[in-house]
């Protein structure tokens, strides 16, 4: 995709980038360099001002294309539901029969880990479980494409490293892209294939890393020696536009 | 019970026993107010009479009337103003004052264009209720988060689709305050009108009981009025608890 | 500056569209029911100028302002009161928001039985619509001490008083100058309703006199005479309320 969203100020762009089917790509940048826009374009949610973007060989422009499931930061679980219905919630528009729907939610809730908290309230639940219910109600409508727009920042660090474990998890047994957004170095190098630096507004990509990983990996992969070296260069390149970031 | 059931268990108690008190002792003579148990007593004549029926099912009417009208007109009104940002603003400083004018103050014109007939109560106690409803409604619409928005659009849920599956169901609790203003308010609109003036109602009764020295009428008729307006604001309250805890948010 | 300038011109909007709404109001209806905007302001002037007219507004001030200043003190000591102690507090809160939805005129022919015609009842009715409000805000304000701002006067070795002094009563003040703001209005719709039937002297028993007269220039003179003195006292109070918090 090639993309400029439309905006007085240029947020993001020109960036040129192609996803593989099948890949965790992740994009790490300073604040405000345009990340969560970049999300939103290719999630259809923001038109492009300039450039294309295609998903599946059809351009994306408007609205949020079919086959596309988004993990935003916030907590957008609803409060007046419980944990099965906010779940089913995303199969409203599906032409399915209510058998098919309730398997599928309840699938979707043993891929999460809350087949025991179907008829609990958000309410009950905490931030963690609350943010998984939020992927099991992307994860129902069986999406090949997984946006994620830092997903974990509300967390706190051990339940984000075993929420990464889980995302690996899912990824694999779904077979979905991934894309994930996030402003932690080493949370993007733990779960990557590929890892897109961002510079400054306005946003481009400056580096692509290449994490050469296992499919079969978890959280014990910051053991390894080349963890630190990827970070190491992740930083290398980020710590520049991060200082002119903080400075504007 | 709790602690703070036997509180206030005992205040009421306490209360009604240091009434009855007084009123036996005579402190409070039997022209003023009678005693307690004496306005107990004439509720309940006055109930099995059946002698008031007309007059509160003409307020309750009303009330539900103006209620309903107020909800209606209110909610609406709301919807459409939160997409109409010039209008909103121009109309602000309108909702923040509002309550502090007596809207009792425009009775009288009300009846001078209408005529004594019901129209000017309900007109009355609406006007009381629909800014409450407005200014509530437009507060939970505004609260909706952007995640939620978003999350509709990702669902790709159609304009009513959102407007009834997501932001009506977020700004509820607030709405649902609106309502119990709303409420009171029509309550006290009606009745409040009625006493003025009217020709029927509760409001007119107590008021014609009160120029005829007539206690053993007025009196029960404010009690009773008293446990309708506690009661249904009690109802209102403990439903909004239940609606709140389940999200949380008491 | 722009923001102020944009809310003086919605207040001129908004006046001038009343005023445009009266004025097709009174051609609809015609001379029976309304006088236009000029009769009104006309006879508003004359009524000004004659000496009896200044006697009843003295009355409604007088009586108002006696039951406001009670109201004030009353509503501050018990909010401070059930603020404070926990247990009368969470009791009583709830049967005083009760008596916040009671249609209090009914309790006015009590009132009159109990305090005959005149100023006393006039006060009194004032004060029972226009103390709740300061109770009430006065209560959530105690109540809503933030704990780090008590945290912070131990911290700085502060007596109690002189916590209460320099910390809480300042923190606090907002919330009860939103409480002292309504119960001004109420106080006023109070006194006023009670001067509209059963006082010989007053704004209220010039409105009623004007209805068994029929004489609708008068009607909505006073009306007018008393819909400008809340709005434009409560527009003052409201711009202090803002400020106040946005200074917190």
């Amino acid at each position: 995709m090639t993309g400029r969203p439309p905006a007085p100020l240029h947020a993001v762009g020109p960036i040129d980038l192609d996803i593989r089917p099948g890949e965790f790509f992740a994009v790490v940048g300073p604040s405000g360099c345009g990340k969560s826009t970049l999300l939103e374009l290719i999630a259809g949610l923001t038109p492009a001002t300039e450039g294309r973007i295609e998903f599946e060989g059809a351009p994306v422009a408007g609205e949020a294309p079919d086959g596309i499931g988004v993990v935003f930061q916030e907590d957008a679980s609803l409060a007046w539901l419980d944990v099965a219905g906010n779940v089913a919630f995303g199969l409203r528009r599906s032409a399915l029969t209510a058998e098919e729907r309730q398997r599928r939610v309840r699938d979707a809730l043993k891929l999460v880990g809350l087949s025991d908290f179907a008829t609990s309230y958000p309410a009950q639940l905490s931030g963690g479980m609350r943010q998984r219910v939020c992927i099991a109600r992307t994860l129902v409508m069986q999406p090949r494409l997984i946006l994620l727009d830092e997903p974990f920042g509300a967390l706190d660090q051990q339940t984000r490293l075993l929420m990464g474990d889980e995302l690996l998890r899912l990824w694999r047994e779904t077979a979905a892209t991934v894309f994930l957004i996030t402003h932690a170095l080493d949370e993007a190098t733990m779960l990557a294939d590929r890892i897109g630096v961002m510079s400054a507004r306005p946003g481009r990509i400056i580096d692509v890393v290449e994490t050469g990983w296992p499919r079969e990996r978890d959280s014990r992969i910051v053991e390894r020696a080349e963890f630190g070296n990827i970070t190491a260069r992740l930083w290398h390149t980020l710590r520049a536009e991060s200082m002119k970031s903080i400075r504007s | 019970m709790s602690k703070v059931a036997w509180y206030r268990a005992a205040v009421i108690a306490g209360v009604v026993a240091l009434l009855e008190a007084l009123c036996l002792a005579g402190v409070i003579d039997k022209i003023t107010m009678p005693a307690p148990h004496v306005i107990a007593r004439d509720l309940w004549r006055m109930l099995v009479s059946g002698r008031m029926n007309a007059a509160i099912a003409k307020t309750l009417g009303n009330t539900v009337l103006a209620l309903g009208l107020a909800l209606g007109v209110g909610i609406i009104a709301a919807a459409l103003l939160h997409r109409a940002r010039a209008v909103r603003d121009t109309l602000d400083p309108l909702f923040a004052t509002y309550y502090a004018v007596p809207v009792f103050a425009f009775y009288p014109f009300f009846i001078v264009v209408f005529g004594l007939g019901d129209l000017p109560q309900i007109l009355i106690a609406f006007m009381l209720g629909v800014v409450a409803v407005i200014v509530n409604t437009l507060n939970g619409l505004d609260r909706v988060p952007n995640v939620l928005l978003k999350t509709a659009r990702i669902l790709r849920l159609s304009p009513a689709d959102t407007a009834l599956r997501m932001t009506l169901p977020y700004a509820g609790p607030y709405v649902l305050t609106g309502v119990k203003l709303a409420v009171a308010y029509a309550f006290i609109g009606v009745i409040g009108s009625e006493f003025i003036m009217s020709r029927g109602g509760i409001g007119y009764e107590i008021s014609f009981a009160y120029a005829n020295f007539d206690n053993a009428t007025m009196y029960p008729l404010i009690v009773l009025i008293l446990l309708a307006s506690v009661a249904v604001n009690g109802l209102l309250g403990v439903w909004e608890q239940r609606l709140l805890a389940r999200r949380g948010l008491r | 500056m722009s923001a102020r300038f944009a809310g003086l011109r919605n207040g001129l909007t908004l006046v001038v569209g009343l005023l445009l709404l009266w004025q097709i109001l009174y051609l609809w209806t015609g001379d029976v029911a309304l006088a236009s905007p000029l009769a009104t302001f006309r006879y508003t002037a004359r009524l000004f100028a004659t000496e009896s007219f200044g006697a009843q507004v003295y009355e409604t001030l007088r009586a108002f302002s006696i039951a406001y200043a009670i109201s004030v003190v009353m509503g501050l000591g018990i909010g401070f009161w059930l603020g404070f102690d926990r247990l009368s507090g969470d009791a009583l809160e709830p049967m005083i928001v009760s008596v916040y939805a009671i249609p209090k005129l009914t309790l006015y022919p009590i009132l009159l039985l109990a305090f005959g015609l005149g100023l006393a009842a006039k006060v009194a009715f004032g004060v029972i619509h226009g103390v709740i409000p300061i109770i009430l805000f006065t209560l959530a304000a105690v109540h809503n001490t933030k704990p780090i701002l008590v945290k912070t006067g131990r911290v700085l070795r502060l007596s109690r008083w002189q916590m209460i002094r320099w910390i809480l009563f300042p923190a606090a003040i907002p919330e009860i100058f939103t409480g002292l703001r309504v119960g001004f209005a109420l106080t006023l719709i109070g006194s006023l309703l009670a001067e509209m039937f059963a006082s010989q002297r007053g704004l209220g028993y010039l409105l009623m006199n004007g209805i068994g007269l029929h004489n609708v220039e008068l009607i909505m003179s006073v009306t007018l005479v008393i819909v400008v003195f809340a709005a434009t006292v409560s527009v003052v109070l409201l711009h202090i309320d803002r400020r106040l918090h946005g200074r917190v």
